[in-house]
């Protein structure tokens, strides 16, 4: 048990470790590169209103102590103002959250409703035709970029058979103060295609995954028993051959989520969904920089946190990881 | 080729083998699956109009004078006024579509595969010097090289767009930049293991210099691997590259690749004119499907683990 805990502060300082490093990377990047005042003051201003605007800004101090600034009101919540909006960079993030893990929620749904049967049925039956078609559509959906799916999406279910609308994000809902789509009609068929597409990633790897696990365990004497007792191709399936593939489906699914968010980018500005990702993009346009860098800092913390979780879950469920080697 | 001479394998399978040298019996291997090699096929078709863009367009696409914005957004199989057939139609400027292929063909296959190449040299000695000095050195290379790819590719590459701004140059930058930790690991996991391998340590027995048992023994053999994971990665270097392009953060107006194609005919899709997007999207799937075919049976042929088809 303390092994456990001392695994996980370990573990955690690391992850601290990590924001510092990443958060001076983006500050470094993104502030220290080029002159915001070039960008937020008058052309003609003079040297003595440059110099001013300067101080007002901060910019005139080491780099060192800018930085610490910085991060004093990162810890604080306080993330500088937009630029362009003159609003809380952290506010415009949080305004724009729910809609991005709305997308990212839905496209898991997609990826694990459809990936886990797809893979159980190929691993099944690798040599028939329906197996081999599974697999050449998985290979085909870690291949082609997301934008491009999308692009045929919007030409196949928008333009040609008009059956789906192409952008934005239709009626919501509001439930507990967040503004849901997938609760109306309307909402559903705004949030189908990038759902969809954000989905076909971990759709192809969820069925990779599926089709190895299965094929492996098929392989196994524990199935071969199972089936030699008479029990059924079906019960075998959902119960000696799933339960032993979920842990493995359930981590990638988890650690994919941070990616979800970050590919959402894409996928929200070809769709004009307007969560995160747009909003990240419009900032670079107009190299709104507060909110390019919350953007950051939010992204970075959410793939420190899934990274943590993960190692200590699978740190407290599998012994082999376990840092004492026995049970906690 | 002679394909006669049976062996057995270690499961006792018996198994043919292409004797010859080792470049002919790779290309045996190579040949014996029809997907792969129409892929190789279809590769070397691509490369030839990306090479010969200029000799084979009906027009030059980006000299404005042959341009004629009459013919605007046409679509496929229309003529032009001065006679001229544009097979996949006209986009915005009247620009023909094909043509306009075939130079973004050029632009996006050029940009992949410098960016590939610098990345696989910068990654590979950065990973024979992780390998070969080990310690506090090694630690420090590869923990950042696990930072980097923790993140994904796409936002690493947006970071640094955004920071730099747009520009073939910067482009060519961040697709290195994104590629480099991927093959600093993969170089630093297998020359690890070359260097626990006998002949490491009968050349060291031969008082043989470090330089030249890194460069000479090691980087031989762990070269092979890194080839074929190049193929690949090339394929996902054009891929972002047009994404990064497609949402305008990729190339500039002016060395137009098959994303910014993509891009600009994306406003007209929604008014039915598919076209614009339509035949450039063609285009890179094309392009990204037989890189990874020809990618993938290289690395069956290449994989000794494998070797079913192929001598062991």
């Amino acid at each position: 048990m303390t092994a456990m805990l001392a695994f996980a502060a370990k573990r955690l300082a690391q992850s601290i470790a990590v924001l510092f490093v990443m958060s001076a990377l983006v500050f470094a990047g993104v502030y220290a590169i080029g002159n915001p005042v070039d960008i937020l003051i008058n052309p003609q201003a003079d040297q003595a209103e440059i110099a001013r605007a300067t101080a007002a800004l901060g910019l005139d101090r080491p780099l060192w102590l800018q930085y610490w600034n910085f991060l004093a009101g990162a810890v604080a919540g306080d993330l500088g103002r937009s630029f362009v909006s003159n609003v809380p960079a952290g506010y415009l993030i949080l305004e724009r959250m729910p809609a991005t893990l709305e997308l990212a929620a839905a496209a898991t749904v997609i990826a694990v409703a459809l990936g886990i049967p797809l893979g159980l049925w190929a691993g099944l039956r690798p040599d028939s035709v329906s197996g081999k078609a599974i697999m050449a559509g998985s290979i085909l959906g870690f291949s082609l970029p997301t934008f491009w799916v999308g692009v045929m999406l919007i030409l196949v279910f928008s333009v040609e058979l008009g059956w789906l609308p192409p952008t934005g994000r239709g009626e919501t809902v509001t439930v507990l103060g967040v503004q849901l789509s997938f609760l109306t009609w309307n909402g559903l068929k705004h949030l189908a295609m990038p759902a969809l597409n954000l989905a076909l990633f971990n759709l192809s790897l969820l069925i990779r995954l599926t089709r190895a696990g299965t094929r492996e365990a098929l392989a196994q004497d524990y199935v071969r028993l199972a089936r030699a007792k008479g029990l059924t191709m079906a019960r075998v399936m959902r119960v000696h051959v799933l339960r032993n593939i979920l842990i493995p489906i359930v981590t990638v699914t988890g650690l994919e989520f941070g990616s979800l968010i970050a590919f959402a980018i894409v996928t929200e500005t070809i769709f004009a969904w307007p969560g995160m990702g747009k909003l990240l993009i419009d900032s670079i346009n107009v190299l709104d920089r507060p909110v390019i860098v919350a953007y950051l800092l939010v992204i970075v913390l959410v793939f420190v946190i899934i990274n943590l979780v993960v190692d200590i879950a699978y740190a407290a469920l599998d012994p082999r990881v376990r840092p004492d080697g026995r049970s906690p | 080729m002679r394909r006669d001479e049976a062996r057995v394998t270690k499961c006792g399978s018996p198994m043919t083998i292409a004797a010859g040298t080792p470049l002919r019996e790779f290309a045996a291997g190579f040949a014996q699956d029809r997907v792969a090699v129409t892929a190789l096929a279809v590769l070397g078709l691509i490369l030839l109009a990306a090479v010969f863009a200029p000799l084979i367009s009906p027009q030059d696409p980006y000299s404005l004078g042959e341009l004629d914005i009459l013919d605007s957004k046409l679509p496929p199989g229309s003529k032009s006024a001065a006679g001229m057939t544009y097979w996949l139609g006209t986009d915005e400027q009247g620009r023909d579509l094909l043509s306009a292929i075939f130079y973004g063909l050029r632009i996006s296959l050029g940009v992949g595969a410098i960016s590939t190449l610098v990345a696989l040299a910068i990654g590979t000695a950065v990973g024979l010097a992780a390998a070969h000095a080990g310690g506090w050195l090694d630690a420090l290379i590869m923990r950042l090289v696990d930072l980097q790819l923790s993140f994904p590719a796409i936002l690493i590459a947006l970071v640094l767009l955004a920071v730099l701004g747009q520009g073939v140059d910067k482009i060519v930058i961040a697709l290195i930049t994104v590629q480099w930790a991927y093959y600093a690991r993969t170089v630093r996991g297998s020359a690890l293991a070359e260097k626990r391998r006998e002949y490491v340590d009968a050349a060291r027995c031969m008082a043989f210099g470090t330089a030249r048992i890194v460069f000479r023994h090691i980087l031989p053999n762990v070269l092979p691997t890194l080839i074929v994971v190049a193929t690949v990665q090339i394929a996902h270097a054009i891929a972002l590259e047009a994404t990064l392009s497609f949402l305008g953060l990729g190339m500039p107006i002016t060395s137009p690749s098959l994303g910014l194609l993509i891009a600009n005919g994306f406003v007209y899709l929604l008014s039915g004119k598919y076209w614009i997007s339509f035949f450039p999207g063609a285009a890179l799937l094309v392009v990204i499907v037989a890189m990874n075919l020809t990618g993938d049976r290289l690395r069956d042929v290449l994989n000794p683990r494998l070797a079913s088809h192929y001598g062991a």
